[in-house]
């Protein structure tokens, strides 16, 4: 029992510390920010490494989700008599939720396993240890330009994710399954709103696009300069990320759409 | 310059720097003081005396004060002590070398003396200041005038060789793209890898990656550089020129040289200082021509690779026949 007790307390203290550690890395990678802009190369290299390597998986996906999205909407709303209302049903179901969700975990499971992988492989091999023999702050350097990068390419990535998505379920409902095509269109256009739906979907994207991030960030910059501390950091990037980015949609949900 | 050529005296070595230093040895276990030993060791396997590598010593006298002065050093990893009250003084213009069995915390020291890491107690001065009370500013400031040879070569894997030794340059002088470029093809001229210039760091031997980041070290033409391991990997050809231009690149450029390494003789061949550093302590230090000639069996056993002697070669552990005779045979962590 005693030992329980310990072993909880020493899990609550070093998830604390953790935590705690995770912030001082935050205010670093936020205080490199000027550095970044004077370097602005160094930025769109990783909007390029997170964004554009990403974008295949999540125009695939997309299309994917968004025919899935057109058959099963189709289905339902046909029992109502309402099969004309799919694309307003798919539109908003992408750019509302799925859009940024589906994005940030595909994100977290390719680019942010990747940084965590690259980051905590130059811990091992002591690559910012010597950007620090250098006189060369390796958070500034290295980690802030990342951050930036994936703050910028989530909302682009899931504005692909729903744009591709939209265009799957059209294929489905209008191509296959007979909607009328002016109707699958004319319902998003009105129905959609810009502020409501569509700002609140890039919203979330930032957001989520920040945490999955600088969990991965934080993961390779904190890892065990080890192959299994790497690998572990690796698994905790898209564990940590998906349930945050999960937990998040909801809080953000009901602070965006509730009463 | 090659390691295994027969000896003579060292020729350029100052008599009076020599007298000056005065060699100490200690001996493990509690308290063991320095006690000078007059005769010298003899090469295990032949029975002549042993010597190094001749290699030149400029004649430049070391400054009274020394560049990095260490006092009442603590550091500690967890539970395990690493350093337990250590004073070292590192000379100007001198080639100050680090040895000691592995795991004694060689590395670590070239650690604490950069700042990467924070004693538990004790202070370490580099150029008069004191390196751990130093704001990040100051401290960058400082490592700009420090070079450093990581055991790994740490080269950033995504730029090329020419790229990894140009950072330096590229990111704290304001030189020209073609300037950077002729500064970059002369360093690395000297560790014999201009023609590797275009290779990424992934197509390099772990020797060649070393030589590269000793050419990255010297970019800023630094004050002092840390060497860690620099001879591990190296092929005899490319060891003799590195031990060759170690020194040089000491005494040309006029900086203090920190070199940490297992290599016992090439390490001496150019050392105009040794320490040898256990079991938390300095066991040693003097000229290489004072440690040769110290009876002491702890440095005995270590300066010739002795198997037997205070140093054992096994972990401590419970005798064999215990092991496998005993009443268990059960390894800790067996389930059964």
């Amino acid at each position: 029992m005693l030992e329980q007790l310990q072993l909880l307390g020493r899990g609550g203290l070093q998830a604390i510390g953790g935590l705690g550690r995770a912030h001082l890395l935050l205010a670093g990678m936020l205080l490199g920010l000027p550095q970044m802009l004077a370097r602005p190369r160094l930025l769109l290299a990783q909007v390029f490494n997170v964004g554009v390597l990403s974008m295949l998986i999540i125009g695939v996906s997309g299309l994917f989700v968004g025919m899935v999205l057109g058959l099963q909407g189709f289905y339902v709303l046909s029992q109502f008599g309402a099969a004309q209302s799919l694309g307003v049903m798919v539109g908003a179901s992408l750019v509302r939720e799925l859009g940024p969700v589906v994005t940030a975990l595909l994100v977290a499971g390719r680019a942010g396993s990747a940084l965590t992988a690259e980051i905590g492989l130059m811990k091992a091999t002591e690559q910012l240890s010597g950007l620090e023999m250098m006189a060369v702050d390796p958070v500034k350097r290295i980690l802030t330009p990342r951050l930036f990068g994936g703050l910028i390419a989530m909302p682009l990535l899931a504005a692909i994710f729903s744009a591709v998505g939209v265009l799957g379920g059209w294929f489905v409902g209008v191509g296959l399954l007979g909607v009328d095509d002016g109707a699958y269109w004319s319902q998003i256009q009105a129905k959609i709103d810009f502020d409501e739906d569509v700002v609140n979907g890039v919203i979330k994207s930032i957001v989520f696009g920040f945490v999955v991030t600088w969990i991965a960030l934080f993961q390779g910059y904190d890892a065990t300069p080890t192959s299994e501390g790497v690998s572990r950091a690796t698994t905790r990037t898209v564990v940590h990320s998906a349930l945050a980015v999960l937990a998040l949609d909801f809080v953000l949900t009901a602070l965006m759409f509730g009463n | 310059m090659g390691r295994r050529r027969p000896h003579t005296t060292l020729p350029g070595r100052i008599p009076g720097r020599e007298r000056a230093s005065g060699v100490t040895t200690g001996t493990p276990g509690p308290g063991g003081q320095a006690e000078p030993r007059p005769a010298a060791p003899r090469d295990p396997a032949n029975g002549d005396p042993m010597r190094r590598a001749p290699i030149l010593r400029s004649p430049v006298a070391p400054d009274a004060t020394p560049l990095v002065r260490i006092r009442g050093l603590r550091f500690a990893r967890g539970d395990r002590p690493i350093f337990n009250g250590v004073d070292l003084d590192i000379h100007r213009g001198q080639v100050t070398a680090i040895m000691g069995p592995s795991g004694t915390g060689k590395t670590t020291l070239l650690k604490l003396i950069s700042g990467q890491l924070r004693p538990d107690a004790g202070t370490v001065e580099v150029d008069g200041q004191n390196v751990h009370r130093l704001g990040r500013g100051d401290l960058y400031r400082l490592r700009t005038r420090m070079g450093m040879l990581f055991q790994s070569g740490a080269l950033l894997t995504d730029l090329s060789v020419f790229d990894n030794v140009a950072y330096p340059l590229r990111e704290h002088t304001r030189l020209s793209e073609s300037m950077i470029r002729k500064l970059v093809l002369m360093k690395l001229e000297a560790v014999g890898l201009r023609g590797a210039r275009d290779l990424m760091p992934s197509a390099l031997s772990g020797g060649m990656a070393r030589r590269v980041a000793l050419a990255r070290a010297v970019a800023l033409d630094p004050l002092m550089i840390l060497y860690d391991e620099p001879f591990t990997g190296q092929d005899p050809i490319s060891m003799g020129v590195l031990v060759t231009l170690i020194r040089q690149l000491n005494d040309a450029s006029g900086l203090s040289s920190i070199v940490v390494s297992h290599d016992v003789r090439e390490t001496a061949a150019i050392a105009d200082r040794l320490y040898l550093i256990a079991n938390g302590k300095i066991m040693a230090q003097g000229t290489p021509d004072e440690i040769e000639a110290t009876t002491s069996p702890w440095v005995h056993q270590f300066m010739h690779g002795e198997p037997d002697g205070p140093v054992h070669f096994h972990y401590p552990a419970p005798p064999l026949t215990q092991d496998f005779l005993g009443p268990s045979t059960a390894t800790p962590g067996d389930p059964r």
